[in-house]
């Protein structure tokens, strides 16, 4: 609680709302700050969390039409943990990357903007990364029907297009 | 093939007056080479033998892990875990069990606690094992590589006898684990450590003055502690850096704080001190083992609540109760109160992290996993940058990326 009145009076275009969940503290900021917000987390405060664990996103577009990007950080000294989340609207999935304070985010921002199509400006190489550039849509957001195929090279049903009969006739 | 025009001045220098001066080759690497276990792709830029720059390709083994989670019961994802690292399949089972536990408010038995502990040190054994293994028989050291596959075909066994699969084992349950150990375990454990050890000592005499070993892996792919921080490393390849850090001591989750054992670090952060501190973990590891064996209480290895743990077979099939109890668990799955959490534990690779978020309904709304060996890939380009080509295997070995962890 103390470290979002803090990140408030440091950041105020934060609007940092400190909580708590099931792992440990949450703080919840607006997207517009969320540079200015892990910088300060990462070198101002006096116990700085250096590590970026991960970057994920979570849908919630129905209902608050966002989504929502959930960064992990980690202190080494003591291994404390805050969890940092912010929302971008689904209509504009908008964010700046966070590339120029953790090499971490390279990767990870890449496999949100894959995942959940949320675009990190900024971001040096904003490519898909485990999934085909050719692929179209962002399958972990809800409305991407989980059984939906779009494999690269068109697929074929031995069934109903078996191969051709092999000439067995010696030649 | 292109031209570029030529690198700096060191480079140059370094060169001499070779005439291949300034061309740049383009080479692909993979995604089926014999020596990137697991489908890879490397893009490398190189100036003769030195590597200028690598662009790593990954998700050939993308199976939609996350997607599919959110598509059953919480029990349900249990098997999908295995498929992560499926070279120490427990580590996953039971850290996904303990986010989930962590989320319902519940704690296991002190019995399970400790079969977790001891099962996962078991695997991070065979882990490294495979780890250590693969990556000196590429170099060359194929008598080693024998070796160490003879004693991770032990422990596999060993997990056959526990879990009745060697590699897809779904042992961890929400609340516990499927069955006790059998009585036969620790005798066979026993005989499995003491084969483990005389491998590893047969193994160090003949790296430890091993020119070739010695010459391929010190001062290879070092990358500076600052970096591997910056880059998001975890577990043996921080360690390697000279960071202590492990969640088993540093954030103690199952029995790991009653355990007894030692954080190797390294100093250079180079590959021989990733093999080095593996090396030393499975002697820790293997430490770990026979204290459990010795400390482990007698009792239940489940939590007794009908809402989270499946009944006796004997309940199911002699009470009308017991019937009920496994199909309202079975069709709506395990009511997870509505919540999120981040959970993460030390696995063989490092740090793997759950993020789960739970609607209150039996089904996940968000299964993600922070898997270590992504993250190490991607720091793989600093470690490549500026060596041969011929590091590439060594280096990328080292990093044990286990496609299923990393692509998902």
């Amino acid at each position: 609680m103390a470290l979002a009145e803090d990140l408030r009076g440091a950041v105020p275009a934060s609007e940092a709302i400190g909580g708590q969940n099931a792992g440990g503290e949450v703080v919840t900021v607006r997207s517009n700050a969320i540079v200015e917000t892990m910088r300060y987390l990462r070198t101002s405060i006096a116990e700085p969390f250096d590590m970026l664990v991960d970057i994920t996103a979570v849908d919630r577009i129905e209902g608050a039409g966002e989504l929502e990007v959930v960064y992990q950080l980690c202190r080494l000294a003591d291994c404390g943990r805050l969890t940092v989340k912010t929302a971008v609207p689904a209509a504009n999935p908008k964010l700046a990357s966070l590339t120029s304070i953790w090499k971490a985010a390279n990767w990870a921002e890449r496999e949100v903007y894959d995942m959940f199509g949320v675009v990190f400006e900024g971001h040096p190489d904003l490519r898909r990364i485990l999934l085909y550039e050719q692929f179209e849509g962002h399958p972990l957001r809800k409305a991407y029907p989980y059984q939906k195929r779009q494999p690269l090279v068109p697929e074929r049903d031995p069934i109903a297009d078996p191969w051709p009969a092999r000439d067995l006739e010696p030649r | 093939m292109s031209k570029e025009p030529t690198g700096p001045a060191s480079q140059q220098d370094r060169l001499g007056d070779q005439d291949r001066l300034g061309d740049i080759v383009e080479f692909q690497m993979g995604p089926s080479h014999p020596a990137t276990h697991g489908t890879i792709k490397f893009n490398l830029r190189l100036d003769g033998e030195l590597v200028v720059a690598c662009d790593t390709e990954i998700g050939y083994l993308h199976r939609g892990f996350e997607k599919m989670c959110e598509q059953g019961t919480w029990t349900q994802a249990i098997p999908y875990t295995d498929r992560l690292n499926y070279a120490s399949p427990l580590i996953n089972n039971f850290i996904f069990c303990e986010a989930v536990e962590r989320l319902l408010g519940v704690s296991v038995p002190e019995r399970c606690s400790y079969i977790r502990s001891l099962l996962s040190e078991m695997s991070r054994v065979a882990d490294h094992l495979t780890c250590l293994g693969m990556s000196v028989t590429e170099i060359g050291a194929i008598s080693v590589g024998f070796y160490m596959n003879e004693a991770r075909e032990t422990l596999y066994n060993l997990t056959s006898l526990v879990t009745g699969a060697r590699v897809t084992v779904s042992y961890g349950r929400i609340g516990g684990v499927t069955r006790d150990l059998p009585e036969d375990f620790a005798p066979r454990m026993h005989e499995a450590i003491e084969h483990t050890r005389k491998v590893l000592i047969d193994s160090e005499k003949l790296l430890e003055r091993n020119r070739i070993f010695i010459d391929r892996m010190c001062g290879v792919g070092m990358l500076a502690t600052d970096d591997a921080i910056d880059y998001g490393l975890t577990g043996p390849l921080l360690r390697a850096c000279g960071v202590g850090r492990d969640l088993r001591k540093d954030a103690p989750y199952m029995a790991y704080d009653r355990l007894d054992f030692d954080v190797p670090v390294g100093t250079k952060g180079d590959n021989f001190d990733r093999f080095s501190v593996r090396f030393e973990e499975i002697l820790q590891s293997l430490r770990m083992i026979e204290q459990a064996l010795k400390d482990m209480p007698e009792g239940p290895v489940a939590v007794d609540d009908p809402t989270i743990f499946m009944p006796d077979k004997a309940k199911v099939y002699g009470s009308i109760e017991g019937l009920m109890n496994q199909f309202k668990l079975v069709i709506e799955g395990v009511k997870v109160p509505a919540g999120e959490i981040y959970f993460a534990g030390e696995a063989a690779n490092g740090e793997l992290g759950f993020f789960l978020v739970s609607d209150g309904s039996g089904r996940p709304y968000r299964v993600r996993v922070r898997p270590p060996c992504f993250y190490a890939m991607g720091a793989l380009e600093a470690m490549l940058e500026g060596g041969e080509l011929a590091d590439v295997i060594p280096t990328f070995g080292m990093i044990n990326m286990i496609g299923g962890e990393c692509d998902r």
